[in-house]
């Protein structure tokens, strides 16, 4: 596969590769889809965050890495997990507090890990998984295991100290690690127009000497082809690179928001930039695969989705005999 | 009287004070149009403009410094964390400069502000956004550490807290805010360093905080139909605290049980216990001092486990059946 129509993709992302991203897509928006459906229903405890809208920053980033390379995620981390090979039933398993899921029901949403499969976990302090990227990024610089670390942060976590700190010290060290901004135009309800006063967050790499590029992140073709060269960068020994994903978050910020900070107009115009409609129409009209095909993937990741509910639900409850277990101090 | 949430209490200490006094404003992330994470600051933005209720960046040491640094100038600012444990990205400026600053220069300066900050667990926000840290900043000179329990208490303490010339903590319990009591429309400020007994009784003091004054509470209506009298007291306050009223508690009943939700190791409960063991009550005390708080574990997520993470109810009524050997 080298091109589609107008577009050159990734050496290494075959037609497979290309499929499987769209269907991985859809599992990425059922799954908050389906989290925000019980979350309604008050049948998920807490809090959490969606990226629904926002596929084609995970899906189109982790499609560029090898199994060895490692991830840092976000609080809106449901897409980086999948997009970096998580399996949903034990995602959803967490949400339900279960003893089958990622972190045994202790850590829920906003801190779903898999270390094994490299995702280094989703953080609730805004800005606190840069600095843990970063050591990540050391330990493969040092001990020469040539893997890559790709750093997710929003919008939001570019104003807080950590980034800028964690920026400057990988730039010194030439550190194999990616930042991904995800901006998608608001913190919780602060607008990167009045929190920030720059055009583009990738901007501010200038200061840390280190290349920073802002690219359409509801484009899954031109965020694989931008973190695809920044990678390439990274592991020949060339240092960080800053890649913003420009997006939008269709939901709120949590549970409880009334989005009073946007219109629904606004709202309106990004939906219309659908990611995955994007990349459907794209495929189709490359020959990747037919409409009917398309419906079929689709589907599938329904199905999947529906079938981690149903584990979810038949898994047993944290036991509070494991209260105090993994506590280390 | 009306009845009011804790929550409105809270808003309405600082609006009261807003619409008098020009250089009281406040800052934090979603405190704008978004009304706060709590909703605390809803409609405040409408009234007050956004130059004094300034909605920032996510920049906890940067909105810090820009409070203190206001406060050292002139202002009196009120500071939004969005979430208590945060403060742990904002230490820096709160222990080395805000708590020092006046200190440092020798009596020159002065750092009034409140940073009002939702604390504690119950809501499944997890590990990160669950605890209670209180331990940390009355443990440093130069910081008030405040955390009423009732809307009451919340709004004025809040007055005591903005009128006061240093920085202090104001601790609102994430549950407490849609609870109800009695709270008059007019201005009022309950001093710093005066402990409530919210209870009366004879047979056993129970020291508690925040929410655990309220399961100290059920606990007492329980207990007295046992037969036990337990007197519940609500220090309101750790810095400055009400020695005085904690020491006659307990050499009236004898028996004395601390409790907190923050972790039991290294928490406020030992500072308590230990100034009663140090005080003339000691000789009054007929059984060992018990203290309760959170087991030694970071606040997990599934709801069952969240619950047994914290003291509760059945906790306290033990610990008070074990002062009086009815075990």
């Amino acid at each position: 596969m080298d091109a589609l129509s107008g577009y050159s993709v990734p050496k290494g992302i075959d037609k497979q590769k290309l499929i499987d991203l769209y269907k991985q897509m859809w599992l990425i928006r059922f799954f908050d889809e389906k989290v925000d459906e019980f979350f309604a229903k008050g049948m998920i405890h807490g809090t959490t965050h969606l990226c629904v809208g926002q596929e084609a920053s995970a899906a189109g980033a982790c499609a560029v890495l090898e199994e060895r390379d490692k991830i840092t995620s976000t609080h809106r981390g449901h897409g980086h997990c999948i997009a970096k090979g998580a399996d949903v039933n034990k995602m959803m398993a967490e949400l339900f507090g279960r003893e089958t899921g990622y972190c045994k029901g202790k850590g829920g949403s906003m801190h779903i890990a898999d270390v094994e499969k490299g995702n280094l976990g989703a953080n609730g302090i805004v800005g606190g998984g840069i600095p843990l990227a970063v050591g990540s990024a050391l330990t493969s610089h040092m001990k020469k295991l040539d893997y890559v670390t790709l750093c997710f942060f929003g919008d939001g976590a570019s104003n807080e100290g950590s980034f800028h700190e964690a920026l400057n010290l990988a730039s010194i060290w030439k550190l194999p690690v990616v930042f991904i901004c995800e901006n998608n135009q608001y913190g919780m309800s602060g607008s990167v127009k009045e929190m920030t006063n720059i055009e583009n967050i990738a901007d501010r790499a200038s200061s840390y000497g280190m290349p920073g590029v802002a690219v359409d992140g509801n484009d899954i073709v031109e965020v694989m082809n931008s973190v695809d060269e920044a990678v390439t960068r990274a592991r020949a020994g060339h240092g960080p690179t800053i890649v913003e994903a420009k997006t939008y978050r269709w939901k709120g910020h949590s549970k409880s928001d009334a989005k009073k900070y946007r219109t629904r107009e606004e709202e309106q115009e990004w939906k219309e930039q659908d990611p995955i409609k994007r990349f459907k129409e794209l495929l189709i009209e490359s020959d990747v695969f037919s409409e009917e095909h398309a419906e079929q993937l689709k589907s599938e990741a329904k199905q999947m989705i529906e079938d981690s509910v149903e584990f979810a639900k038949n898994s047993p409850m944290a036991s509070k005999d494991n209260l105090l277990e993994d506590v280390y101090a | 009287m009306r009845e009011i949430t804790y929550q409105e209490a809270v808003r309405e200490a600082m609006s009261i004070e807003m619409r008098k006094n020009p250089d009281v404003f406040i800052l934090g992330e979603d405190i704008g149009v978004y009304g706060g994470a709590f909703g605390v600051t809803r409609g405040m933005i409408e009234e007050f403009g956004s130059e004094r209720v300034r909605n920032t960046p996510i920049s906890e040491s940067a909105i810090a410094g820009a409070a203190i640094g206001s406060a050292l100038t002139g202002m009196r600012p009120i500071l939004e964390l969005q979430f208590s444990d945060f403060i742990t990205i904002a230490m820096d400026q709160m222990v080395n400069q805000a708590a020092k600053l006046r200190y440092m220069y020798g009596g020159k300066g002065k750092v009034p502000m409140v940073l009002r900050t939702p604390g504690g667990s119950g809501t499944g926000a997890a590990a990160q956004h669950s605890q209670s840290l209180e331990a940390w900043m009355a443990h440093i000179p130069g910081l008030k550490v405040v955390q009423p329990s009732t809307a009451y208490d919340a709004k004025g303490l809040l007055k005591a807290a903005m009128d006061d010339e240093n920085p202090v903590i104001f601790y609102e319990h994430k549950l407490l805010y849609q609870t109800k009591s009695q709270v008059p429309e007019k201005e009022y400020s309950i001093p710093l360093g005066k402990a409530d007994i919210k209870r009366e009784g004879a047979d056993v003091t129970i020291v508690a905080t925040s929410i655990m004054v309220h399961k100290a509470l059920e606990a007492a209506k329980e207990l007295a139909e046992e037969g036990i009298e337990v007197e519940v007291i609500d220090p309101r306050t750790l810095v400055p605290l009400d020695e005085e009223t904690i020491v006659q508690s307990v050499m009236k009943t004898g028996r004395a049980v601390v409790v907190h939700e923050a972790v039991k190791r290294g928490g406020y409960g030992g500072e308590i216990a230990s100034l009663i063991a140090e005080s003339e009550a000691f000789d009054y005390l007929d059984a060992p001092i018990k203290r309760i708080g959170g087991l030694p574990v970071p606040i997990p997520y599934n709801p069952e486990l969240e619950k047994a993470a914290v003291p509760s109810k059945e906790d306290i009524k033990h610990a008070v059946k074990e002062t009086l050997q009815r075990v």
